[in-house]
């Protein structure tokens, strides 16, 4: 039996209610949006439920959004995919600057441990229950979070750059 | 055995006689160091590659004497630093550095390793020349085999033509102490 | 630094202290890396070892962090090309095609059958040097090291055809929005006809030499193996997986750029240790030459590139002559192109498995984020368990087997 997509929401919004919300299909991948509260039970559900089956995960990154709401600065995105059925679906959760957690799914996927690893390094998202949360890329005495968007790309250290090349004034420093 | 003329090294200015061929010692010296100049490959991204088709057969860099490459600091003479370099690996290759013994010299191949290349960023050290002194900067992202090579016999000529006692002039020590070594 | 320098505080230590053998024989510490000659990269592993026998691992990274995903943030679509050159760089063609084919997918661009065989064939000779470097790196870590250079002369052949086509040796930055730049040369196809008419040959000699060989059978046979659900769950694509048994393939599961006109077969081993990777790895390069030969055979005429004026550089005598052709130069040039909103995933088979982009764009005239899913960072994870127990050698061993690059581990 094909996996459909219906099938996917009706199943999710029977077990969640309003915790899952904006069923999408995103170009080719459908997608869909969870609270943070109920995040793991979510990806626990879509993984163990012999129908929907979605045993690999294929990616987890964060996204920092300044310009949202506050609800919605900060969000952590996992795709997760099914063979049998050749399925992908994408699972994003927004949190808030006051509350930047969510639970860890190291206890349901391995690999999603160094991932969850480079989103706290990026981001300074806290993975609650995560066993090993420390940066991984960047140095460990690094106190910044350098992907969110206030963060410079450039080494501020640098002596050696003429400003006047770059266009860059005192005014838009 | 191939039957073709190997080009012979030209032998240094000197005074020949029967049995005897006076020279200075710079030059017999720089003769030896320059013609057997043993690499260490400090390789990290992808001129270390560049580098790997600079030693197989094609591009052959055993040919200038760089037949052992050696991975242990304290037996090799030149240290090519080849890749980016970023700040959590600095330290690493200065401590590579201090553990090499005099003389030594260092090639920087690549754009990243002379300056930092594409990768303007917070987290790659612009240009390797920031924690140890460099001799020949070859550039290129990655350089040809062919750029790599020219690097190498540009260090051979500088060796060549360096005093014996160069590593133990002020200049010298002023130039260590620049960089805190 | 502090992984530079083992402090005393370290768990290590401290085990160390608690236990002793026997027959008074201590635990000890050995701190494999950064630089060592036979990790292809720089990552470091610090192992507690009884012996010879390794008990623990801890593994350090991000000695190459580039940030890419900051710098892909601040550059145009043109210019975040050359930054996947620079992932895998041992096959990175395959990297900067699955860089277009995302932006295509964002655009919504149809790009002509020609061109669309031309990036495949130019995507399997990318993946028959990477496995063409990780199969004689392997052979030169168990101390044969003539298959190297043997092998290395018909990568130097596979250097040429892409300097034929973009003029690039090893970081290619080829392609372009809906095709490539130019036509491929005579010169190119016929280097390609007596590439495909030499390596074969070559490689069923390099094949020989190692597959039936005793010593590197001792070696390789059962040596960090993985089963097939653990090797699930730690995320594992491409060949090391296949080795494992599952045969999940990007370009069976979601054919790509015309993958589904092509037959070829998924080589899928058993027990996943590294004689099962190295023997799916050369069975993957007689599937490639296969493809590259079905490719040429059906290779229609046609256009090189998609009809898109906003976003394809036209020909230069176009620009100096007409109006329009200026406008589209000058805006493409300054990174002004017209862009969607939107969130796209496309994945294709890279050399070490599903290379993933996660490309979100707000309009602007670069992405607003670009994520990486890098096949090396997922995998790596898996090598400390697959270590345990082995010996010190049967780690390098199997460093070497697994393929990582350290270009793609830290991205």
């Amino acid at each position: 039996m094909a996996l459909e997509t219906a099938y996917i929401q009706e199943k999710l919004t029977q077990k969640f209610g309003n915790k899952v919300l904006n069923f999408a299909m995103n170009r080719d991948i459908f997608s869909f949006e969870a609270t943070p509260d109920a995040i793991h039970e979510v990806i626990r559900t879509l993984k163990v439920d012999e129908d929907l089956n979605f045993h690999f995960l294929t990616d987890l990154c964060g996204v920092h959004y300044p310009d949202n709401d506050s609800q919605h600065l900060f969000a952590v995105v996992y795709h997760l995919h099914n063979w049998v059925e050749n399925v992908r679906v994408r699972v994003t959760t927004y949190l808030t600057d006051e509350n930047l957690e969510v639970n860890s799914i190291t206890d349901l996927f391995l690999c999603s441990n160094w991932m969850e690893r480079e989103t706290f390094d990026f981001y300074g998202i806290n993975f609650i229950g995560h066993p090993q949360l420390k940066r991984i890329l960047n140095m460990e005495e690094m106190v910044s979070f350098p992907m969110r968007k206030e963060f410079p790309m450039e080494d501020s250290g640098r002596t050696d750059k003429d400003d006047r090349f770059f266009g860059r004034t005192a005014q838009n420093l | 055995m191939s039957d073709s003329k190997t080009n012979m090294v030209a032998p240094p200015e000197g005074v020949t006689g029967e049995g005897f061929f006076a020279t200075k010692l710079n030059d017999v010296v720089g003769l030896a160091r320059a013609n057997s100049l043993w690499p260490l490959p400090f390789a990290t991204s992808c001129c270390g590659i560049e580098f790997m088709a600079t030693m197989a057969s094609h591009y052959d860099l055993a040919r200038f004497g760089s037949e052992r490459v050696s991975f242990s600091p304290r037996q090799a003479d030149m240290l090519m630093v080849m890749g980016t370099i970023s700040k959590k690996m600095a330290p690493i290759l200065r401590q590579v550095y201090e553990q090499m013994a005099e003389p030594r010299w260092v090639i920087s191949v690549g754009a990243c390793a002379c300056s930092g290349g594409v990768f303007d960023t917070y987290s790659v050290l612009q240009g390797i020349d920031k924690v140890i002194p460099v001799d020949v900067y070859v550039p290129g992202c990655p350089p040809r085999p062919e750029q790599i090579v020219e690097g190498v016999m540009q260090l051979q000529e500088l060796v060549k033509n360096e005093s014996v006692r160069r590593r133990n002039s002020p200049e010298y020590k002023e130039l260590l102490a620049s960089y805190n070594l | 630094m502090s992984d530079l320098l083992l402090l005393p505080e370290h768990r290590y230590a401290k085990i160390i202290e608690q236990t002793r053998n026997e027959d008074g024989s201590e635990l000890s510490i050995l701190n494999l890396g950064p630089t060592h000659p036979a990790t292809h990269g720089i990552f470091q592993n610090i192992l507690l070892m009884d012996g010879e026998k390794i008990l623990d691992a801890e593994p350090t990274i991000g000695y190459i962090h580039r940030a890419f995903e900051k710098i892909a943030e601040n550059r145009p679509f043109y210019q975040v090309n050359v930054l996947t050159d620079r992932m895998n760089y041992c096959s990175s063609p395959i990297n900067n095609m699955a860089w277009w084919m995302t932006v295509e997918k964002l655009l919504e661009i149809d790009v002509p059958k020609r061109a669309q065989y031309l990036r495949v064939i130019v995507m399997e000779l990318a993946r028959i040097a990477d496995h063409l470097i990780c199969n004689s790196i392997l052979g030169v870590d168990t101390g044969a090291y003539t298959g190297f250079l043997y092998v290395f002369q018909f990568r130097e052949k596979i250097y040429e055809i892409y300097e034929e086509i973009c003029g690039a040796r090893l970081t290619t930055n080829m392609g372009r929005i809906g095709g490539f730049e130019r036509d491929w040369s005579d010169v190119a196809f016929k280097k390609l006809d007596t590439f495909l008419t030499d390596f074969p040959v070559a490689w069923k000699e390099f094949e020989n030499l190692f597959e039936r060989n005793r010593i590197f059978i001792d070696r390789t046979v059962n040596v960090g193996p993985i089963t097939a659900e653990k090797a699930m769950q730690y995320g594992l694509t491409g060949p090391n997986l296949r080795a494992a048994g599952i045969d999940y393939d990007v370009r069976k599961a979601q054919p790509y750029s015309s993958y589904e006109d092509f037959e070829f077969d998924v080589p899928v081993g058993k027990s996943g240790d590294t004689y099962d990777r190295f023997c799916v790895r050369n069975e993957e390069v007689w599937q490639s030459l296969s493809i590259i030969k079905q490719a040429l055979a059906k290779l229609p005429e046609g256009p090189i590139h998609a009809d898109v004026p906003d976003y394809y550089l036209p020909p230069k005598e176009d620009v100096y002559h007409n109006m329009e052709s200026l406008i589209y130069h000058f805006k493409i040039v300054m990174g002004e192109v017209p862009v969607p909103v939107a969130e796209i995933y496309h994945a294709v088979e890279g050399g070490n498995g599903e290379l993933g982009f996660y490309l979100v764009t707000d309009g602007s005239r670069t992405p607003y984020r670009l994520h990486f899913r890098r096949p090396c960072f997922i995998y790596y994870q898996a090598y400390t368990e697959m270590i345990k127990g082995g010996m010190l050698s049967d780690a390098i061993v199997i460093l070497s087997s697994l393929n990582v690059i350290a270009g793609e581990l830290d991205a």
